[in-house]
Order: structure tokens, then sequence, then C-alpha cells
């Protein structure tokens, strides 16, 4: 890792492979749909797997602070960026197959959905909380917004990822077995960085963008 | 591991238009008894003799052979829709008694070959309707609860049946967890159990009961969400208080004891207004009692269907 060149090469090379391991399920999903291989209720295969991959990219996207803390690796941090965006892009997968393809939009369906199935109270918001982090992913939006403010607005995530594993929990009718693994995972990551902050020994945290100097650096 | 039994061959299901072709002939040859013609043995895909067929879905289409026995909720074995398929192959279905007991004057254990001769076998075409709202057309053999039940005589103190499922977690591989009180336990009102329509059902398209689907007796309870209806039955008590049904024990506010297919009492995780019917895109609205209100409405005849769930 002292040869500058050789690091950002391996990087290119690890988010690539992430890039297509983070598509793989998609890819799944299309396949299967052209073959008709999603079983004997496909709306529900594709709901269902999208879900499963927006909570898991989430909570991947989750590990790199964590490492970074335990390991002091730092090149996870430079992908988190991208499974967070994937994470969206399969939340909104998931959030269009209900509304296309399972409701077909029957807002009156929807809007009751909303109101009293709880699962779908907590999933609604935990999924547009998602879209401002989007939107202020790009390195100009770190900038206009200061790395302080972006940073605040990015702890959002949190909100999600707790949002959705409540959501999954409380969707399934009895086995809660994949749900607690999901919040036993996400209970982890939020330990180890409420530990490092405890003990002091949290160091400053990540700047997205270089700069020499910033308000927040100073 | 996949225990799974192997997958039936597209050449093996029986074309529809021939498949109807024999519900005619049926239809025509109603009366033979079949009981005559019957092995000693039937296991899951044997083909199994009804002898009328009635068709109580109307002109809907049925549900293609491959998806009723694919997708299922049986979670005896697993709570995944496809689990039951993959390992119910190591449920064995013979030897298989069925012990009645209770309220009744003739407490016995039958033989399910004494089941099997026990009456007429008709085939029965039914909606199911699961509480997560998908749908189902299925072509059911079996004959009315009703017959087994004037068999053992029930006495005046019987007010509610109880039906009691396997609880062999070697052969049900799912009841290692313990996701409901196993065993599974279901139940009905009297004259509930004894209507026409409640079907104690051995099998399906016109062959025996595959595991998965409940082998190798089930009840059928078509204006009940499908939960009602017990799979693998090897137990049928008669007693004089409402029993109380698993999912009943699971989640009290959300399966009630009648669980009864309506469309105006909200679910807790699916709106019960509309369903989607395997196969089909858009949903379609949910009947009250799945459709089969002309003939069980009077049950309920003055009861707040919204409180008795």
């Amino acid at each position: 890792m002292t040869d500058k060149n050789l690091h950002t090469k391996r990087l290119a090379w690890i988010k690539t492979g992430v890039f297509f391991l983070a598509l793989l399920p998609l890819i799944k999903l299309v396949i299967g749909a052209c073959l008709d291989a999603l079983g004997a209720n496909p709306i529900e295969k594709i709901t269902r797997t999208t879900g499963y991959w927006t909570l898991t990219l989430l909570l991947v996207s989750l590990t790199a602070t964590p490492l970074r803390l335990l390991f002091k690796w730092n090149w996870p941090i430079r992908i988190r960026r991208m499974l967070g965006l994937f994470a969206f892009f399969y939340g909104s997968l998931h959030f269009l197959t209900y509304l296309v393809l399972d409701q077909f939009f029957d807002w009156s369906a929807i809007a009751a959905d909303i109101v009293k199935r709880p699962y779908i109270t907590v999933g609604f918001p935990a999924f547009v909380l998602m879209i401002p982090l989007a939107l202020t992913s790009t390195d100009r939006m770190i900038k206009r917004l200061g790395g302080k403010r972006w940073r605040w607005l990015h702890r959002l995530v949190y909100l999600s990822a707790i949002g959705g594993v409540v959501h999954y929990a409380w969707l399934v009718k009895k086995d809660l077995t994949n749900p607690l693994i999901f919040a036993v995972l996400l209970a982890v990551l939020f330990g180890i960085r409420i530990l490092y902050r405890s003990i002091g020994s949290m160091k400053p945290v990540f700047t997205p963008v270089k700069r020499k100097t910033s308000h927040t650096d100073r | 591991m996949n225990f799974s039994t192997p997958k039936i061959k597209s050449s093996e299901i029986t074309p529809r238009d021939i498949y109807q072709a024999r519900r005619q002939f049926m239809q025509l040859t109603a009366g033979v008894a079949a009981a005559a013609l019957w092995p000693g043995q039937l296991l899951a895909g044997e083909k199994l003799t009804a002898a009328k067929s009635l068709n109580f879905a109307e002109k809907e289409e049925l549900t293609p052979y491959d998806k009723v026995t694919q997708y299922n909720n049986f979670y005896e074995f697993g709570t995944g829709k496809d689990d039951p398929a993959a390992y119910a192959g190591s449920l064995k279905t013979r030897p298989w008694t069925i012990t009645v007991e209770g309220e009744v004057r003739k407490p016995v254990t039958f033989d399910i070959d004494q089941i099997l001769k026990m009456a007429p076998l008709e085939e029965r075409i039914y909606r199911l309707r699961c509480v997560e709202a998908w749908s189902m057309v299925v072509p059911w053999i079996g004959f009315p609860l009703a017959e087994l039940i004037k068999r053992v005589e029930p006495t005046g103190k019987a007010k509610f049946v109880e039906f009691i499922s396997l609880h062999d977690p070697a052969q049900m591989p799912g009841q290692r967890s313990p996701v409901l009180n196993w065993p599974y336990r279901e139940g009905l009102r009297m004259d509930e159990a004894m209507h026409l329509l409640t079907l104690l059902t051995v099998g399906l398209y016109g062959e025996v009961l595959p595991n998965q689907n409940g082998a190798p007796v089930r009840i059928v309870v078509p204006w009940k969400y499908g939960f009602k209806s017990a799979k693998s039955i090897v137990k049928i008590r008669f007693v004089e208080t409402q029993p109380v049904s698993s999912w009943t024990e699971a989640g009290p506010n959300e399966y009630g004891f009648y669980s009864n297919v309506n469309p105006d009492v909200e679910h807790l995780r699916w709106s019960q207004a509309k369903e989607r019917r395997i196969g089909d895109f858009l949903k379609r609205p949910t009947l009250p009692f799945n459709g089969y209100a002309e003939q069980v409405a009077h049950l309920y005849a003055g009861m707040d269907l919204k409180k008795y769930f």
C-alpha cells in the first residue's frame, strides 16, 4: 500500500467488483422474470428480494465506520457512497414494485396501507428518508452543504436502517428469525460506534471531500 | 439437503381438455362404486377416482397443478412458501390413523384406508383464499366431513370440533423451531363442521393429496381463510367449549376463531379488501365468505362479524 498508484488501482478493482456484486440480485431477478422462474407469486418474490437487498446493502454501508474504528481500514469508506446508492436503488425498486405491480396505482389502498398497516407506516418513511441522502450524495452537494451539515443530514440513514428492520419484523407473520438477524447486526454496528464514542477514542470523523482548510477542520 | 419429491414433468400434467373430458365422463358415470376399484395403498401422486364433480368456483379458471403444489403455507415444513414442496417428502402417510374422541358415543380410531372408503369421493372445485391476500382455485377430492361425524354420533355436549395435526419433528422439520405451539390445532363450530361445503379431503387434481398439501387427510373449509383448514390430521376431538386454534394463540388480535373471509374486517398486515389470484396481475375484490355467502351466511345470522372475526 505504499505505492499510491497501486492503492488507487486496487480500490478501482474493489469498486468494480462491488458494483457487479451489488447488481447481481437484480440480474438474477430479471433472468428469473424472463424465464418465468420466480415461482407461483412473482410479485411477492420481487418485493421480497428487493426489500431484502435494500436492507442488506444499508447494513453493509453502515459497516464502513466500524471497520475503520476497529481495524483502521479506510477503503470501505471509499465505497460507502456506492453501497448507499445501491441500497437506495433497491429501495426504489422495492417501492415501485409495491406501487405498480402490487397495488397498480390504487392510491386509496396505498393510503389505507400507510395508515393501517404498521409495517408500511414505518417502512414508507424509512424509504422516503433515503431520498434526500441520495440527492445529496454528489461531491458538489457535499461541498455546497459543508462537511458538518452533510454529516448531520446523513445520520438520517440510521433512522432508515432502524425503520427498515422494524418494517421487516412487523411484516412477517410469525417466523422472526431473519428480521432478528438484521436487528442484531444493526445493534452491533451501532454498538461499536457508541463504544468508541464513549471511550473517547473516536478519531475525527471522516471528511468526505479532502480540503486543505474548512470550517469544520479547523 | 433437499428431500423433495421429484418435480412433476410437464408431460405428466393432465392437459385441461383431457382433464375436463374425464370430469364429464365421471359425471355421466356418477354412482359407480369407486371403492371396489381402489388398491390397498394410495400414496401421493397416485390416481384417485372421484364419483362426481361439483364446481363451486363457477367459471373461474383452475390454478395450475404446479402452483397448487409448490406454493404452500405449511409451517410444519418451514415458513417459506417453497419449503413444503421441498421438505414434505419426509412425511410418511402410511400407516396413518385418525383418532376420534371426546363428546361422541362411538369414539374410534380410523385407519386412513377406512377413511378413504367411508363415503363416495367427490371432486369439489373451491376457491381458496389465504389470509395473506392471495387466492387459488383448487379441484379437491373428498367427502363432506359430516359423513364422518354422523358415524361417531356426537353427544349433546359436542358444540365444537377440534382438529389436531401430526406432531413429529423427525418427519416435519419445521416443527424443530417453535414458530407455533405444536401440534397445529384448528377448530370449527359444530354447525360449520356439519356444513356440506366442509370437505374431508384426501386428494386434488384427480390424485392422492401430495404431502405438501396436507396428506393424507385434511379438511377444506372454503369460506374461511386457508389456515382454518387443518392439514395432516391425526386427531379429531369433539368438545363443549370453543377450542383455541394455533394461530389464534399466536396472534389473538389477528386470527380469530371464526376467520371467515371478510373484506370488511381490517387486518394488521394485509388489507382484506382485495386478493391476487395466483397467476393474475391485477387484484380482484374479495367476496364476503369467499363467495359462499349464499351457502353459509345463515350460520352467522345476528352475529357481529367484526367482533367475531
